[in-house]
């Protein structure tokens, strides 16, 4: 049987800066990428229903100016494509075709401010608690409640965040209730035993309950903080170098390349045959 | 007339969960602090409309609340007028009892006082100018060419502040006064600022008589910021008095004397930024030692460009051609392979660093990430930063002179503009240094790398190559032309003083320029772009000035450059310094391909100039005829200097170590050294691995608790091969010995290659072992004045020895420069004082590297390991970390002995070569003991020495920062392997532990495998041997290393 081929949209433009690696990251997964500049889209050069997954990439989409993600989110909501309609209305008629879509970083800051997540009610991204950008690397929990495909299969992941406004803020303690329990809060920073935490700096940005990502309910929009498209090959971990002395099986992948493959495998087991 | 301005306050609607600015503001002076932000609109918009944008586009409602208030804004700002007044109906949305509301909620009562911090006119404002761009997307009627849109931070204060402390607030820790308004009052309703570009001058062309005496010339240079000395004033008086000249000009309509335009050319050209007239000028040099003297012409030919060619030489004629461009574009071009060429380019910006760090620093940054994208035809891809910083001590406690900033908010002013010059343009800072001197408490140095890969082949054209033929059409592409930066060029190239022009002041917009970067990649690689450079010091002046000598002649008009505001005289927009710009070199037929391209990528692109043959360079304005220049004159037309020197080599003298020293207590206080601890909360603030390519980052392990030595870095995902990056750095000798500050930094950028994994250049190697290296220079005034520098000709000297360190290093290992920069007057005067920085050079080295993932990081592995020293140690303990630290003078400044070098260096490849390398550490500030303490650390791992003490005695084991040494570890499988191959070159210290302690213990051998001691030097100490044995906790060194220098 053919292997059915994942089209993986890497968005660009306007201060988008991660999508090389991002792109790397789906070919190194299997799918076959295609890096589109935002006006591509909107000027119907390209249009999004031609692929599988949607990715918006980490980096300072308009400089952060007003907020991280704001006007790349403003532009998806409002900026009428040339065929009259929004990219968000677009986005969201690619979603009801079981596809995927996933942000990273300033890309998760995006569909937060899109209101693609957390979903019904509104969520943001804002200034870390310690009040500056960080790079550095943490250690990930996935939630047992977890229901996204991005996370199928993975317990524990080191990543590397880098940002300076990655604290998710929701509206209330119910509405936390409520993503803890459905499994919406996907991935927790966590301390050496693996237990999620809000300490710095194994929590980099103070977010509450330690939660680094947030999945929509049917668990088809991923957004998270770390960057797993950093974390492709054991040679991006910072301590590669003692992990190959101490076992020299260690596997040559990285953590974070295994959440492409997943959404690779999901699509090719739903995706309707080609024709 | 009125103009009706709106002004959108936004403040934390949960100030206790989110105002983190605010919060660490407070203490008990100010009482609690409290910020928040308006967007002012100066514009005549429907109330209701504001409020809608405010709602979608300034507020998130989970985080803030917004205000819309409504004033007038008068033609004149004499009369008092503010929010108060006019704040009929201010409301917050949805509102119910509006006036009394707003009134509460935006002047919380335990506020007593409020701060509003605006920039400028004309500075650079991303996020007014991002909310701008919204508004006019929702309400197009708003569109403006110029800025209406201006955001401004609000800051308030729970206790009342007399006037002199608030404004103390503002300039240290609010803002600067050279680029922002402070206004204070205790209502923000009184607020009355709005930043918008009035300029009131007349726009046209004058004529400057030169028909003077040379005083009277001299003033003119030095009032209107040319920085054009005697002999260049009367040169240029002397062009413009000649007849052939004086007919030329006729016949083009231009006046008998120069215009304002064409002195401001001159001086831009001619300025020693862009001419390197010292490094170009005639050198008389005496050795007052031996009494010897010669003359040297041209330091950069002899010394810097010399040595490079007959490296190229050398290597080409045993068939390796990886040397593909030196000195002549933006940076310097290698070869990876067939298909891509290395970019690299190292540069300074010291003195608006000085005035604004954030701001120099970040214009340092992406100014500098412009050469490599302006090498060649242009586009190359951005690979990585580098940053290496020289600043006063963090805590330093001494006078600050008028215009003076303290070091540490220099520190982290400069820190946070190299955050955002890198991050926001998406390219890793993966390798820096930060160096501290109080010498650099008058003048920081802030040096930014920027590496790039370019394809060799650009649509069908070698990508190195800049042709240029008549016809062509002149773009400039980018950023809008403001006053921003005018005189930055000749600015730079006089000593700094309280009155520095404010306009060389700039803030950078990244964002823009990623705009212009994405454009460029893809404009070239469509083939529309013949060449491009960058627009930088001198801006349209210097880079079209440049192009023209390509193809012999340029015409510009500049009626056609898009300007931020209106009211610029013709000399400024040629010579604004605006950042974000490049001037790209476009043939006729794709002017309109071109033109749409950039509207696809949102760039603004002008079409001002042609390229032609006529061998001048032409500036109009419209009709109106503003300069017509030789290019001969103009580029070669600069009187050569004469300039004296002096050296007076090292006299050796003792150093002497008390009795009954706590080497405990010392060794963990040299940990601390600010020179030595952790950088770790400056390295964090760089994203060091956006690409995802990065391999070997400045700090590993997942605590940061493992320092390295090169950064290394994979090219691309589709194969392995990659790069190293080194900083060499030793300010500290330099004063002692300038030739052994020069030799040890070179060394000690090398070292840090070959300590990872980097191979030396080899003539016969046919893979393109690239090496590419850059030299920074940043010295005080090295011109002798008998009362302004009396002391000029030894500073011309140290240049001059700094110089033949390079040349001689770089000889010796075959490693050429590819590209540099000198900065020659980091002097500050003010109060009465001069405070001079010592000559530092910088050397800024790359190598290629076969396969990253076999490159060795400097943490130890694993118990048992057996550890080593590599190389000699000798006792040259002057001016070192323990010297400093105990206030010891005397001793031997570290001295580099290539030959020695080469061979350690050849068995450390070899080493590498066979894999039998755990870790590898170079050995640098602080000796053998601190590199010991960073592997152990680094490993989480102890470790039980013993230094050999027959014929150094243990402070020089432990302590000398001799050259070209490592400490390696080796598994027991590979132990006679390594040992066969270093031989006596390498010294068997002991073994890696599990105890989380460092011991280091003295042992006397009876057949010494240390040879280069002076022999008397040796019998006297071992007669008087007192041996010695230090346990030190791993906890307690890291403690120490990770002190916090400045929070």
């Amino acid at each position: 049987m053919k292997m059915k081929t994942v089209k993986a949209l890497v968005l660009s433009g306007y201060g988008i800066n991660c999508e090389e690696e991002t792109a790397a990251a789906w070919k190194l997964a299997g799918a076959e990428p295609e890096i589109v500049h935002v006006n591509s889209l909107l000027a119907g050069h390209t249009s999004l229903h031609n692929f599988d997954v949607l990715t918006f990439p980490g980096g300072f989409s308009f400089g952060d100016d007003l907020g991280s993600g704001k006007v790349l989110a403003h532009l998806f909501k409002h900026r009428k494509t040339v065929q009259g309609t929004t990219l968000l209305a677009e986005t969201e008629t690619f979603l009801k075709n079981k596809k995927l879509v996933i942000g990273i970083c300033n890309g998760f800051q995006v569909l937060m401010q899109t209101g693609l997540l957390p979903g019904t009610k509104r969520g943001t991204l804002t200034f870390n608690q310690s009040g500056k950008f960080e790079d550095r690397w943490v250690r990930l929990t996935v939630s047992e409640t977890s229901k996204t495909p991005f996370l199928a299969g993975i317990r524990t992941l080191d990543l590397p965040v880098r940002h300076g406004e990655g604290r998710i803020v929701l509206e209330d303690t119910n509405h936390w209730n409520q993503v803890l329990e459905n499994g919406q809060a996907a991935l927790f920073y966590s301390d050496a035993q693996k237990t999620p935490t809000t300490t710095y700096p194994e929590n980099p940005n103070g977010s509450p309950f330690g939660c680094a990502a947030l999945a929509s309910e049917c668990g088809h929009i991923f957004g998270l903080m770390p960057h797993p498209e950093a974390a492709l090959t054991l040679w991006n971990h910072p301590e590669w170098s003692t992990k190959m002395r101490t076992n020299s099986n260690t596997p040559h992948h990285g953590d974070g390349l295994k959440i492409f493959q997943n959404a690779v495998e999901y699509i090719q087991a739903n995706k309707e045959p080609q024709k | 007339m009125k103009t009706s301005a709106f002004r959108i306050l936004r403040i934390y609607a949960n100030p206790e969960r989110d105002d983190r600015l605010g919060k660490s503001l407070t203490n008990p002076q100010r009482g609690q602090v409290q910020t928040a932000r308006i967007f002012t609109i100066a514009a005549d918009i429907d109330p209701k409309k504001i409020e809608a944008f405010a709602q979608e586009v300034i507020c998130d409602p989970l985080l803030h609340k917004t205000f819309v208030l409504k004033n007038e804004i008068p033609n004149e700002n004499t009369s008092p007028y503010g929010l108060k007044d006019a704040c009929e109906n201010p409301c917050e949305n949805p509102c119910e009892n509006p006036c009394e509301n707003a009134h509460q909620n935006c002047n919380p009562s335990k506020f007593s006082q409020c701060v509003v911090v605006s920039r400028l006119p004309g500075v650079t404002d991303d996020e007014g100018m991002s909310a701008q761009r919204i508004l006019q997307d929702m309400f197009p009627e708003t569109k403006s060419n110029t800025q209406i849109v201006f955001s401004q931070d609000v800051y308030w204060f729970e206790n009342t502040l007399n006037d002199t402390v608030l404004h103390k607030v503002f300039e240290e820790e609010l803002g600067n006064p050279l680029i922002q308004h402070c206004e204070s009052s205790n209502s923000i309703f009184s607020l009355k600022y709005v930043p918008q570009v009035e300029i009131k001058t007349n726009a046209s062309v004058e004529i400057v008589n030169l028909n003077k005496p040379v005083d009277e010339l001299m003033a003119l240079s030095k009032n209107n910021t040319w920085a054009l000395d005697e002999a260049e004033m009367i040169a240029i008086r002397n062009y413009f008095q000649n007849s052939q000249t004086q007919t030329f000009r006729r016949e083009h309509g231009m006046p008998e004397m120069p215009t304002d335009c064409e002195m401001e050319v001159l001086a831009q050209t001619w300025s020693e930024h862009c001419k390197h007239k010292e490094f170009a000028a005639n050198i008389s040099f005496k050795n007052i030692a031996t009494g010897e003297t010669k003359e040297i012409q041209s330091l950069f030919k002899t010394y810097i460009q010399k040595p490079a060619l007959a490296i190229r030489d050398n290597l080409e004629k045993n068939g390796a051609n990886w040397i593909v461009k030196l000195f002549s574009d933006n940076a310097g071009c290698v070869k990876i392979d067939d298909n891509n060429l290395f970019v690299w380019k190292v540069e300074t910006h010291n003195s608006p660093s000085a005035l604004d760090p954030y701001g120099g620093a970040l214009t340092g940054i992406v100014g500098v990430n412009r050469d490599p994208m302006g090498t060649g035809v242009g586009g190359a891809k951005l690979l990585f930063n580098t940053n290496v910083l020289c600043f006063g001590h963090p805590n330093y406690n001494g006078t600050l002179h008028a215009g003076q900033i303290h070091p540490k908010r220099i520190l982290k002013g400069v820190c946070k503009g190299i955050e955002d010059g890198g991050n926001k343009s998406g390219i890793p800072t993966i390798n820096g240094s930060v160096v501290f001197d109080d010498k650099f408490r008058g003048k920081p140095l802030v040096f930014c790398g920027t590496a790039g890969i370019l394809p060799t082949t650009i649509a069908g054209k070698k990508g190195w190559e800049k042709p240029i033929v008549p016809g062509d059409l002149i773009f400039s592409a980018g950023g809008r032309v403001g006053r921003d930066g005018i005189h930055g060029a000749t600015f730079s190239s006089v000593e700094l003083s309280e009155q520095a022009p404010r306009s060389a002041v700039q803030i950078g917009s990244p964002f823009t320029q990623k705009l212009v970067s994405d454009f460029l990649q893809e404009a070239t690689r469509q083939g529309l772009v013949t060449c491009s450079t960058d627009m930088g010091a001198g801006g349209l002046s210097s880079s079209i000035g440049e192009l023209a000598t390509i193809c012999n002649g340029a015409k510009v008009d500049l009626s056609n450059v898009v300007l931020k505001y209106s009211g610029l005289k013709p000399w400024e927009i040629f010579i604004s310094e605006s950042q974000e710009r490049m001037t790209l070199v476009v043939p006729p037929q794709h002017k309109q391909a071109l033109q749409d391209l950039a509207k696809f990528y949102d760039v603004e692109v002008a079409h001002v100039g042609e390229f032609n043959a006529n061998g001048t360079l032409e500036i109009r304005y419209g009709a109106e005829a503003v300069a017509i220049l030789d290019l001969h004159f103009l580029h070669e037309g600069t009187p050569q200097k004469n300039l004296q020197a002096e050296w007076n080599p090292p006299q050796a003298d003792s150093f002497t170590i008390p009795n009954n020293t706590n080497w405990n207590e010392i060794g963990l206080r040299l940990m601390a050294r600010p020179n030595i601890a952790s950088k770790e909360t400056i390295i964090r603030q760089y994203d060091h691995e956006v690409k995802g390519r990065t391999i070997v980052k400045p700090l590993m392990g997942m605590r940061g608790e493992a320092p390295q030595d090169a950064g290394v870095m994979r090219f691309g995902f589709d194969s392995w091969t990659g790069v190293a990056v080194s900083n060499g750095i030793c300010p500290r000798y330099a004063e002692k010995d300038a030739y052994a500050s020069s030799a040890g930094a070179f060394d000690e950028a090398v070292r840090q290659i070959i300590s990872v994994g980097g191979k030396l250049p080899c003539p016969s190697d046919k893979t393109n072992r690239f090496w590419s290296a850059n030299d920074n220079f940043c010295v005080p005034d090295s011109v002798y004045h008998p009362t302004e520098n009396p002391d000029g000709k030894q500073k011309l000297g140290n240049l001059v020895m700094m110089c033949e360190a390079l040349r001689d290093v770089s000889l010796a290992y075959g490693i050429p420069m590819t590209s540099g920069k000198d900065s020659m007057k980091n002097d500050f005067r003010a109060g009465g004082e001069k405070i001079s920085i010592p000559p530092t050079i910088l050397y800024s080295v790359t190598a290629k590297i076969d396969d990253v993932r076999n490159v060795v990081t400097s943490n130890f592995k694993a118990a048992n390991d057996s550890i080593y020293l590599v190389g000699e140690t000798h006792d040259e303990m002057a001016c070192s970390e323990l010297a400093q630290l105990m206030g010891i003078s005397g001793g031997t400044i570290p001295q580099v002995r290539t030959d020695i070098a080469l061979a350690t260096y050849k068995k450390m490849m070899m080493a590498h070569e066979t894999r039998t390398l755990e870790s590898s550490h170079d050995l640098s500030d602080g000796g053998l003991f601190v590199a010991l303490a960073e592997c152990c650390m680094g490993g989480n791992m102890g470790a039980t020495v013993n230094v050999d003490t027959t014929k150094i005695p243990w402070h020089v084991a432990l302590f000398s920062e001799s050259h070209s040494r490592f400490i390696v570890s080796v598994s027991s499988k590979n132990k006679s392997a390594f040992e066969n191959i270093m031989g006596t070159t390498a010294q068997y210290l002991g073994t890696v532990t599990l105890s989380n302690e460092l011991t280091i213990g003295s042992q006397l051998h009876s057949q010494s495998q240390w040879q280069a001691q002076p022999q008397s030097r040796a019998m006297s100490h071992s007669q008087t041997q007192q041996m010695h044995r230090e346990t030190w906790k791993i906890g307690d060194i890291e403690k120490s290393w990770r002190t916090a220098l400045w929070n």
